[in-house]
């Protein structure tokens, strides 16, 4: 692990301050704790802010108070018990429920009232706790349907089957295999996705959501259902994801091997609200943690 | 972003080595042919008197059957909604396509002969009418179809039957409101030039049949697919789920109308009466019992239903029991329709040929879960490279 952070931070040097929005004003926001942002992103605009947020389901209050500031390169992990809000937090940053309280900025502008289709435009990508892919359609298809706003060729033009369809179509096909070609998933290209195994269909839903060329991605469960060597695997994979393409992964997961192993920042969600943020030995070794996660019996 | 570009490191696609595959001008020329084949036998056999009149009349029908529950297909088994309205773009299309056409017959002196003949006016007046039904009906369609589609299910159905009663109605009613002749009202529209003959029939067929495989073997149509499988996801893709639910149910219309115009053409009385509930059920009936989002399915059960009746004429007043009964034994022994979502392409029988009975599977590296553990076991570290060195040996051991 720590081998890998300075090759990171060599590697991320000479990266422009790309972040210069052109319309609207961008909102900028003092960076909250600074500190926990990698070294290498810092000097430059977090690529999602959120601050205050906060969600209220009638009477109760799902999540609460919820901050965060993610480098632009920047891997971190919500983790917290079943039920803490995680998912919530998921369905707030992307726009599937609407924020009782609080603002999200991307890339500084804000998210309120856009629908969901505009947030994904905007840069945010997800995977679903319970997954959800297209069953019926292939691998490829699935890949191709996040590829989707990349392309650009009108209906008539694909209907009538215009050159211009085929240098697309080809073109694309060349990229969903690509894509594929991350988890080593070529010769599943034709497969149905439905009939994937498990552990096959959570790494194509990761690299559906990539297709749509996202600058956050939000991992829900990644691992849930793997055994220990696709986990592994995954886990060095999501790294080189986030090399290769350059964005940052939010992720929540229970297997503890896997957050602290490839997290940078973790947050601690308990009832709705943070009760600890930091990196992996901070957290493993903070005593709200601990109680959050054993009960106050296991602290003393 | 830099991002696409970033992992051109395993390109590439493993799959058909030594698999023979036509290219698709090739597919499409092979297609082609066969549709020529296929209309200048049957115009021979009308030609020789080996097909009656009477047959002809059905096999138009067969045609305009098949295109109204393909056309039905696009909105229940690729967009996954359930709407019962599709007599009510099917009689858009008709009468506007009869009354389109009437009227200009005058006006650019086509005889209701010409259309037997074939003169170019007549042609030229008879594109142009199918195309102004189709287009009337995509117009109902949108106007229907942007507040249906904001209700689901049984909403959706609901709704869109009644948009249907109230098309009937219209027609019924519409001269009187008028004032002066349009559609004939109760009584029906009569005097239609039968400007449907085989040969335009099975050209519209061909024709609606590949507009519409296109569309949806395209990024529409893919987008249209993924709202049928994840709505939810869809939109978390980035798929403006009202668009294409919009064009879905369009693009339905559109063909629905198309059909309704070979009808008037063919049947040369539109009457409101015909296009009640019932003829809406009895599309849904094809569409269901061929298999949701099979096209193949659609053209088998529009052909076999609408033969069915003919055949069995003498008990032709069972006809609905008849529907009903095998309905419900589809559904029960073979509830995704007789195809299921299979469809069948020529090209493919002709690359198994091709390349002696085996299948692309038989030559890809990885479909089946073992071959996955194996690409999960290298991948875990071993670069790519190796993958693709295993799993050739994994192919050659299928030889
Ligand atoms: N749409 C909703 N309506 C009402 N309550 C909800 C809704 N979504 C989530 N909740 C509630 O919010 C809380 C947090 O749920 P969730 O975010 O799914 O937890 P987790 O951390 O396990 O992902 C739960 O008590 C859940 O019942
Ligand atoms: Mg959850």
């Amino acid at each position: 692990m720590s081998s890998d952070e300075t090759t990171k931070t060599e590697t991320t040097v000479e990266t422009a301050p790309s972040a210069s929005p052109k319309r609207h004003r961008p909102v900028l926001v003092q960076m909250e704790t600074p500190n926990l942002v990698p070294e290498r992103d810092l000097g430059k605009m977090p690529v999602l802010q959120a601050e205050h947020l906060g969600i209220d389901f009638g009477g109760l209050t799902a999540v609460d108070d919820f901050n965060i500031a993610m480098g632009r390169t920047e891997i971190s992990g919500l983790i917290g018990p079943n039920g803490a809000g995680k998912t919530t937090i998921f369905n707030l940053l992307t726009n599937v429920y609407k924020p009782t309280r609080g603002t999200i900025l991307l890339d500084g502008y804000d998210t309120a009232g856009k629908s969901v289709v505009e947030v994904n435009k905007m840069g945010i990508a997800r995977t679903f706790q319970n997954i959800r892919l297209f069953n019926k359609m292939t691998v490829e298809e699935n890949v191709l349907v996040g590829f989707g706003n990349s392309m650009s060729t009108h209906l008539l033009t694909d209907v009538f089957r215009l050159p211009k369809h085929w240098k697309q179509e080809a073109e694309f096909h060349d990229k969903a295999m690509d894509l594929l070609g991350i988890f080593n998933m070529q010769g599943l290209a034709q497969e149905r996705a439905g009939n994937l195994p498990y552990g096959a269909q959570r790494r194509l839903e990761i690299l559906r959501a990539l297709a749509t060329n996202p600058k956050v991605l939000l991992l829900d469960e990644p691992a849930a259902g793997m055994n220990p060597a696709e986990t592994e695997e995954l886990m060095e994979n999501i790294e080189k994801i986030r090399d290769d393409f350059q964005i940052a992964i939010l992720l929540i997961e229970h297997d503890m091997n896997f957050v602290m192993g490839i997290c940078e920042v973790i947050g601690v969600l308990d009832y709705g609200r943070i009760i600890a943020k930091g990196t992996p030995e901070e957290i493993q070794n903070d005593p709200k943690v601990i109680e959050a996660y054993l009960g106050k019996q296991g602290v003393k | 972003m830099t991002a696409s570009k970033a992992t051109t490191a395993q390109a590439g696609t493993p799959a058909a080595s030594g698999y023979r595959s036509l290219s698709m001008p090739m597919r499409y020329l092979i297609n082609a042919i066969l549709v020529v084949v296929f209309l200048v036998v049957g115009e021979l056999m009308i030609d020789g008197g080996v097909v009656s009149r009477y047959q002809t009349g059905v096999i138009e029908q067969i045609g305009i059957y098949i295109i109204l529950a393909v056309s039905l297909n696009i909105a229940t088994g690729y967009l996954g909604q359930l709407p019962l309205g599709h007599a009510g773009f099917m009689s858009v299309g008709g009468y506007s396509c009869a009354i389109f056409i009437m009227r200009m017959m005058d006006v650019v002196g086509v005889t209701a002969r010409d259309f037997v003949t074939g003169s170019p006016a007549a042609v030229g007046l008879f594109v142009i009418g199918i195309i102004f039904g189709g287009v009337c009906a995509a117009i109902c369609g949108l106007i229907i179809g942007v507040p249906a589609l904001r209700l689901k299910g049984d909403y959706l159905a609901i709704i869109t039957l009644g948009f249907a009663e109230i098309i009937r109605v219209v027609m019924q009613n519409i001269d009187g409101v008028l004032g002066f002749t349009l559609t004939g009202g109760a009584k029906g529209l009569t005097g239609i030039p039968s400007y449907t003959n085989f040969l335009n029939t099975f050209i519209v067929v061909a024709i609606s049949l590949f507009l519409i495989h296109t569309m949806m073997k395209s990024r529409h149509g893919r987008a249209i697919l993924s709202i049928r499988d994840n709505e939810i996801a869809a939109e978390s893709c980035g798929v403006n789920t009202t668009y294409y639910k919009t064009l879905a149910f369009v693009a339905s219309a559109f063909f629905a109308g198309v059909a309704g115009g070979l009808y008037a053409g063919c049947i040369g009385v539109m009457a409101p009466a015909k296009f009640g509930f019932m003829k809406s059920i009895e599309i849904l009936v094809m569409v269901v019992l061929g298999g949701m989002g099979s096209m193949l399915g659609s053209v088998i059960s529009a052909t076999v239903l609408t033969i069915l009746p003919e055949a069995l004429r003498a008990v032709s007043d069972y006809r609905m029991v008849v529907y009903a009964v095998v309905l419900i034994l589809v559904m029960i022994f073979r509830p995704e329709g007789l195809l299921g979502d299979y469809d069948f392409s020529m090209s493919r029988v002709i690359e198994r040929i091709m390349n002696h009975g085996k299948r692309p599977e038989d030559f890809a590296p990885a479909t089946t879960p073992a071959v996955e553990a194996v690409a999960t076991a290298v991948a875990s570290g071993a670069p790519s490279a190796t993958t693709e060195k295993d799993t050739g040996k994994e192919a050659s051991t299928h030889e």
